[in-house]
């Protein structure tokens, strides 16, 4: 705000784009609703990590100290190796699949195939896990689990202590996995097409022959994969 | 080392064991009710020239309901799962019956749930809003201070990013609930952000937001700083009254046009930054996979879709004869100009007539007259957006993304009108011949 004053505003009108784009207006009428919050409040709440590692709590943990905190409090969903149980997510692996399609194969996002910052990983457990006890884990809990994650996707060493100073430091392999939305990515018809369309109207899939995968019949889907997520 | 875990171990080891087997009782809760009602015979002392049995007695009065309920017979408009979709009860979603619904606004009770840790049930007393990071002054709001400030209110749909999402790789899901029923449009009340930011002030390299939720999956994602001033709101209200549990109770974010993720429920953190967070809702999950192996981030935007919503499998056809065929349009850019109906599949097109009011990241209601000879066609809805963007077919999008994106499906939807009346979710060839 403080980069472009009022009358600045008024003589370029880039300056008054870049205070559209990124502040408030400046003359708002202080309403006198609310109250500061204290550091203390603040710092409760504020856990979020950066991938830069701001954020990053002091304490520090390994893999080897992660495997039995592991075992007790997240295997249960996530395999003892991270291979994921039933629905629940894969941690581990799935290197080299991210190209696969089905139905020749299928990519597998896991933290060490997917994920892009080590820096997720410890604010999602420190935050929202073990799942039905969120927030629940002291930080050296939270570094002693995040190694051993990384440890089964062989990104650091068993015995490899992390902290707030090495954490945010770890390279993921697909650090450069990402492109910036790049949409509308399919071509637009300039005038769409109203009469003797050349479409092959073929019928290829029918979802009534899609066995149990519509509720009210009580399959389970065979031979299909439809993994939204969780 | 053991893998053995001693289930008596602990008070958390039992909290954990409950926790499972109500998994594994969602799971085995799988059958829901048919998609297609029978025709009921009507009761005929009920029938002209009868006086039927409610002209003949005194109804419940006044008293009877504080607050009013559908009607009994109305038992089938609910939301509906798809209990093998996701691992647990707690983390998936469940879909809008956009089959049973009229106009464009969506009933409170149906909007489509999405929770990745439950549904937190808040105190609005216990509850607090702070806004802290890069701001002038930080503040912590309470509910009521919301609701003393300046407000707005408007209509916008809400659709999950993976709305679709099942059908990349082939017709899959037998019904317009869950092709499409990831999606709700409501008339929002809530405090612009901008207002807000006006009281905490902003400091110059203030560039991005980060929402937080309330609930045990503190869920959070990055804003970017020009989207939140521009139309972002704080709700608390949606339809006239205050947000339901299930839709952030009591207050939620609403982020115009983007994908529903975003829309971050139970609001109770809004931090400031210099730079994007990359959380895992942002990095891990909402990000669009392609054949090349690399991913759309920050791909925030709802582009254009349609859906034709009768009939569909849901309300198949009853005999040849006059139909008013309808469905729903929206685009997260803007307003619906237009949206084109096609009987045989997409080779001949027909506009469709769009029902006031029209407006911007909003459902669009449209309508097109049809009589229907009874032999079997194939209908197909395209929307087009005041951006000139035009809904692309299945075969258009796969050419691009793949099948392995999950999210942004915004495909046409194609369903197959049988001789019998029924309707078939039908994928097309569609190449061009």
């Amino acid at each position: 705000m403080s980069v472009c004053a009022t009358s600045m505003r008024k003589l370029f009108a880039g300056c008054a784009l870049l205070v559209l784009a990124q502040a408030a207006p400046a003359a708002a009428e202080d309403l006198g609703l609310g109250v500061v919050p204290t550091p203390e409040q603040i710092a409760g709440w504020d856990k979020d990590i950066r991938p830069d590692g701001v954020g990053l709590p002091d304490g520090s943990g390994t893999a080897e100290e992660g495997e039995p905190l592991y075992l007790e409090k997240c295997a249960y969903c996530h395999g003892d190796f991270g291979e994921g149980v039933g629905r629940w997510p894969v941690l581990a692996g799935g290197f080299d699949t991210l190209s696969e399609q089905w139905p020749e194969g299928r990519p597998e996002k896991t933290v060490g195939s997917y994920w892009p910052y080590s820096s997720t990983l410890f604010d999602y457990i420190w935050r929202a896990m073990p799942f039905p006890e969120p927030k629940s884990l002291t930080p050296d809990e939270v570094y002693a689990i995040s190694a051993y994650i990384l440890y089964l996707n062989d990104l650091v060493e068993y015995d490899q202590r992390l902290d707030k100073t090495n954490f945010a430091q770890i390279e993921m392999p697909n650090r450069d996995g990402f492109i910036m939305d790049p949409r509308p990515d399919v071509p637009i018809p300039e005038k769409p097409c109203m009469k003797d369309c050349p479409v092959d109207t073929t019928v290829i899939g029918r979802a009534g022959q899609v066995e149990g995968a519509t509720p009210g019949e009580d399959v389970q889907p065979a031979g299909i994969e439809m993994y939204l997520g969780e | 080392m053991s893998h053995e875990r001693d289930p008596k171990r602990d008070g958390l080891a039992v909290a954990r064991r409950r926790f499972l087997s109500a998994v594994a009782a969602s799971g085995a809760a799988a059958g829901l009710t048919g998609l297609v009602r029978p025709a009921q015979a009507a009761n005929p002392d009920n029938l002209p020239p009868n006086e039927p049995e409610w002209a003949r007695v005194l109804g419940p009065g006044v008293d009877d309901r504080g607050y009013g309920l559908p009607s009994i017979y109305e038992k089938h408009v609910k939301r509906r799962w798809v209990p093998w979709l996701t691992a647990s009860s707690e983390s998936t979603v469940n879909f809008t019956p956009l089959q049973d619904l009229h106009g464009f606004v969506t009933p409170n009770g149906v909007c489509f749930e999405r929770h990745h840790s439950g549904r937190a049930e808040i105190d609005p007393e216990d509850h607090r809003l702070i806004i802290h990071g890069l701001v002038d002054k930080p503040l912590m709001f309470t509910v009521e201070d919301l609701k003393r400030m300046p407000s707005e209110s408007h209509f916008y749909f809400c659709e999950c990013a993976a709305n679709s999402g099942m059908e990349w790789r082939n017709a899959q899901l037998n019904g317009v609930q869950f092709t499409h029923g990831m999606v709700h449009c409501v008339h929002w009340t809530g405090v612009p952000l901008r207002v807000l930011f006006e009281q905490t002030g902003l400091k110059p390299n203030a560039k991005w937001v980060l929402a937080e939720g309330a609930d045990g999956a503190a869920m959070t994602r990055s804003i970017p700083m020009e989207k939140a001033l521009d139309d972002c709101l704080v709700a608390y209200a949606q339809n006239g009254e205050a947000l339901r549990p299930e839709q952030g109770y009591p207050i939620r974010l609403v982020v115009p046009g983007f994908e529903a993720n975003m829309w971050v429920k139970w609001l109770r953190r809004l931090e400031v930054g210099d730079q994007a967070w990359y959380h895992r809702e942002e990095t891990s999950k909402y990000t669009d996979l392609l054949p090349s192996g690399k991913a759309y981030i920050f791909s925030w935007v709802m582009e254009a879709k349609s859906v034709i919503t009768f009939p569909c499998p849901e309300k198949p056809l009853n005999g040849p004869g006059y139909y008013s065929v309808r469905g729903l349009a929206w685009s997260g850019r803007g307003r619906i100009t237009r949206v084109d109906v096609s009987f045989d599949g997409g080779r001949n097109w027909q506009t469709a007539k769009l029902q006031d009011p029209v407006y911007p990241k909003c459902l669009t209601r449209f309508e097109i007259p049809w009589r229907w000879n009874g032999e079997r066609a194939l209908l197909v809805s395209r929307a087009i957006d005041e951006t000139g963007y035009v809904q692309p077919t299945m075969y258009e999008l796969q050419k691009v993304r793949g099948v392995e994106s999950v999210y942004h499906n915004n495909g046409q939807q194609v369903w197959e009108v049988k001789p019998s009346g029924e309707v078939e979710n039908v994928r097309l060839r569609y190449v061009n011949a």
